[in-house]
């Protein structure tokens, strides 16, 4: 008789079990919160002016989505209705180190998402655990093309463009501004990002303007060595009158106030492909006529764009933090608006709080407006964004007191990227063909 | 003619703020035995201290005469309060244990005072770039050169110069010789030992200190811009010898010259030279080039 009872309740709990877990499989739980790993530096010499206004940009989006006070067409509360619990992190330390804390974060702390990072060889590493982990993330800033021109990721995305866009951008503007330059060297970071930036812009300056010439000595330091005296003096003595940078961080800064006492930029033409947050932090000291990218338009490039998504974004920046936004900024603040965009399209197409693969299919080649532009994620198989780049000469606003640029010109993604589907590369050395460029 | 003198200014330079920074590592090692991590403490908190005094300047409309005693000032305060403070409440109690426990004491201290800088000063980098700016730039062998960073090159003869004479010519310099030389028998001479240690920890400080005060106003003085250093000059007194002051200036000058014959002829090589040349001299002589002779103990 017991052993019949115990049959009874055994039947009628697994037959609950199996009604929840039917229930459960095919969507997952409503949620008030998603937690969500953001990284970027906070500590070391890229987070002053990198990670810090990295992680601000990003906190005046995520609590606007959160409270419902984002502008159009992000006026919805939460990401599918869920608030986001914003667990922020330091990227320094390296590659090892972030793997190392990427799992923390999605076997430990369970996250829902990753969102950020800044640096390339952090994005190299975290690339292939974040796939085999299966933990949706959206990289933010970094820029190497090698990410998705090696392998496709199933889920990973990024919604910054990559460094060729950013490098065959400053090489249109050098042939469109200084037609008459026809040598060129530079000085880049000796790693991933640095390397690749020189290399398509020599790639893209030997394809707009075929009688140009390299230096066979262009400068490569180390990331983070902070003196530049020699490198200066090299670059002083190369012929070439074009000087191509993708410094970043302390860097620009450091290499920028060592070559102001030198008079080196009234002597050359020096392009900088992410120096915007020098020129900033120097303010009215900044030189006249560098000319300056922000990876797109944003930044220095965006202050007088007047979309009302950007403009509220400057005033909220403002307001909050006593400060113009940068470049990271916008960059990490637009990662979390593809979040917001993918969740709630996700959410609308499943009916219920969507599971992470239904955002992921919900993320692929979305087409998401951003505070200047709306964004197109058209390559990497539907993971990686193309967007505008611009270029200027910066120019100090003395009415306005602020750091400003002018002679903008900004090269559309399809001036500036290869199809979907070919390597940069090829493309670049095939001649750029299908390319339109205004 | 353009390029020799080129690569040799640009040598000097950068020797020239080596040696001021592994001086007062080398120093510490000679006369303490210690492997000093935290020499770039010193270094960074030189740099921040100068940058806030500089950015106190122009805030209030002080005179700029005012830019150079204030980075000296900043060293030597910086050098005073965290030499003795890691001299006294930390080493000092570690004298009699193992070397190697001894690295990993001041490698934590080193940990403990960037995170104390980010406290104290935040993560935003500082640009203290007047004295720099105020100085200009003069025309060598047809390149502009920054007066100040040419500065440097002074400041480390008189550094030099300063050692020289304090080692050979004073009372005190006998008898810092005679501990680094052998320090049981100096403490058997009546020599006090234990002030020996804690004034020259705190010189090794100060020289820290003022390499970081003065490079301030070339640099973006931003959290853990001291790294980089500390392995630079750990390589100068590798090659130059452990505790040697003649081997810090040799080693600065053969990093700083080789460093940029590479930078203008094979940049791709810049690092790779100095390590090459650290190597090399592990090999053939491990002590370095000018190690200080050790008294055989029977």
């Amino acid at each position: 008789m017991e052993i019949k009872i115990f049959n009874k309740t055994t039947k009628i709990a697994s037959a609950s079990m199996l009604v929840a877990s039917c229930l459960f499989a095919g969507a997952a739980m409503a949620k008030d919160t998603v937690k969500v790993g953001v990284v970027s530096f906070l500590t070391g010499p890229a987070a002053g002016v990198f990670g810090v206004p990295a992680k601000q940009g990003a906190q005046i989006v995520i609590d606007a989505i959160n409270n419902g006070t984002m502008p159009a067409p992000y006026n919805t509360q939460g990401f599918a209705g869920a608030k986001m619990n914003p667990v922020f992190s330091d990227e320094s330390g390296g590659g090892t180190k972030q793997v190392g804390l990427f799992r923390d974060f999605v076997e430990k702390q369970k996250v829902d998402a990753m969102i950020g990072y800044i640096s390339s060889g952090n994005c190299m590493a975290i690339g292939p655990i974040a796939d085999e982990l299966k933990m949706l993330t959206v990289f933010s800033t970094c820029g190497t093309p090698r990410l998705y021109e090696e392998k496709l990721r199933s889920h990973v995305f990024r919604t910054q463009a990559n460094a060729v866009g950013d490098s065959l951008a400053a090489a249109r503007y050098i042939v469109d501004m200084y037609p008459n330059e026809k040598n060129y060297t530079g000085i880049n970071q000796n790693y991933a990002w640095g390397q690749d930036s020189y290399k398509f812009f020599e790639l893209g300056m030997k394809q707009m303007s075929p009688d140009s010439k390299g230096s066979d000595k262009p400068q490569f330091p180390k990331l983070f060595v902070g003196q530049y005296g020699t490198e200066i003096s090299a670059l002083s003595l190369d012929k070439a009158k074009v000087v191509h940078s993708s410094f970043w961080n302390g860097d620009i800064e450091a290499f920028t106030l060592q070559a102001m006492v030198r008079g080196f930029f009234q002597k050359k033409i020096f392009v900088s492909s992410v120096g915007g947050s020098a020129v900033d932090a120097l303010g009215k000291k900044f030189p006249d006529g560098i000319v300056m990218g922000t990876r797109g338009n944003v930044g220095l490039l965006a202050r007088d764009n007047k979309d009302p998504l950007n403009l509220w974004f400057i005033g909220e920046y403002k307001k909050r933090f006593n400060a113009l936004p940068l470049g990271p900024s916008y960059q990490y603040a637009r990662s979390i608006l593809a979040y917001k965009f993918a969740m709630d399209k996700a959410m609308k197409k499943a009916g219920k709080f969507p599971t992470q693969d239904q955002v992921i299919a919900a993320m692929k080649n979305i087409k998401f407006k951003s505070f200047t532009e709306t964004i197109s994620m058209a390559r990497g198989g539907g993971h990686q964004a193309v967007h505008s780049v611009g270029y200027g000469l910066t120019k100090y606003n003395k009415k306005g007191k602020t750091p400003g640029a002018e002679k903008v010109k900004m090269y559309g993604p399809e001036c500036i990227y290869p199809p979907a589907g070919t390597k940069s590369e090829d493309w670049i050395n095939a001649g750029m063909p299908g390319a339109k460029c205004k | 003619m353009q390029f020799w003198a080129t690569v040799l200014l640009d040598g000097l330079t950068y020797a020239s703020y080596l040696f001021i920074v592994s001086l007062g590592l080398t120093i510490i090692f000679g006369v303490m035995k210690i492997l000093n991590v935290a020499h770039g403490s010193f270094y960074a908190w030189g740099a921040y201290t100068a940058a806030f005094a500089i950015g106190f300047i122009t805030d209030n409309e002080l005179s700029e005469a005012l830019f150079l005693p204030a980075i000296l000032i900043s060293a030597i305060l910086v050098g005073v309060v965290l030499g003795y403070v890691i001299e006294r409440f930390i080493l000092r109690k570690m004298y009699n244990q193992d070397i190697h426990l001894i690295v990993l004491a001041t490698f934590g201290v080193f940990l403990i005072f960037e995170d104390l800088i980010i406290i104290t000063f935040g993560v935003d980098p500082y640009l203290p770039y007047q004295p720099a700016m105020m100085l200009g730039w003069v025309d060598i062998v047809g390149l502009n050169r920054g007066v100040y960073q040419l500065t440097l090159i002074l400041l480390a003869s008189i550094v030099a110069f300063a050692c020289w004479y304090g080692l050979t010519k004073t009372k005190w310099g006998k008898l810092l010789q005679s501990v680094i030389y052998d320090r049981e028998i100096s403490v058997a001479m009546g020599i006090d030992v234990t002030k020996v240690y804690v004034v020259t920890f705190i010189g090794g400080a100060i020289l820290g200190a003022l390499g970081g005060a003065y490079v301030a106003p070339t640099t973006s003085v931003s959290p853990g811009f001291a790294i980089d250093l500390v392995v630079l000059s750990f390589a100068v007194v590798v090659i130059g010898g452990m505790g040697s002051i003649p081997g810090a200036l040799i080693g600065s000058l053969i990093v700083g010259i080789l460093r940029a014959f590479a930078v203008h002829q094979a940049p791709i090589l810049e690092l790779f030279v100095v390590f090459a040349v650290m190597a090399i001299v592990l090999i053939i002589r491990p002590e370095g080039l000018f190690a200080p002779p050790k008294p055989r103990k029977i």
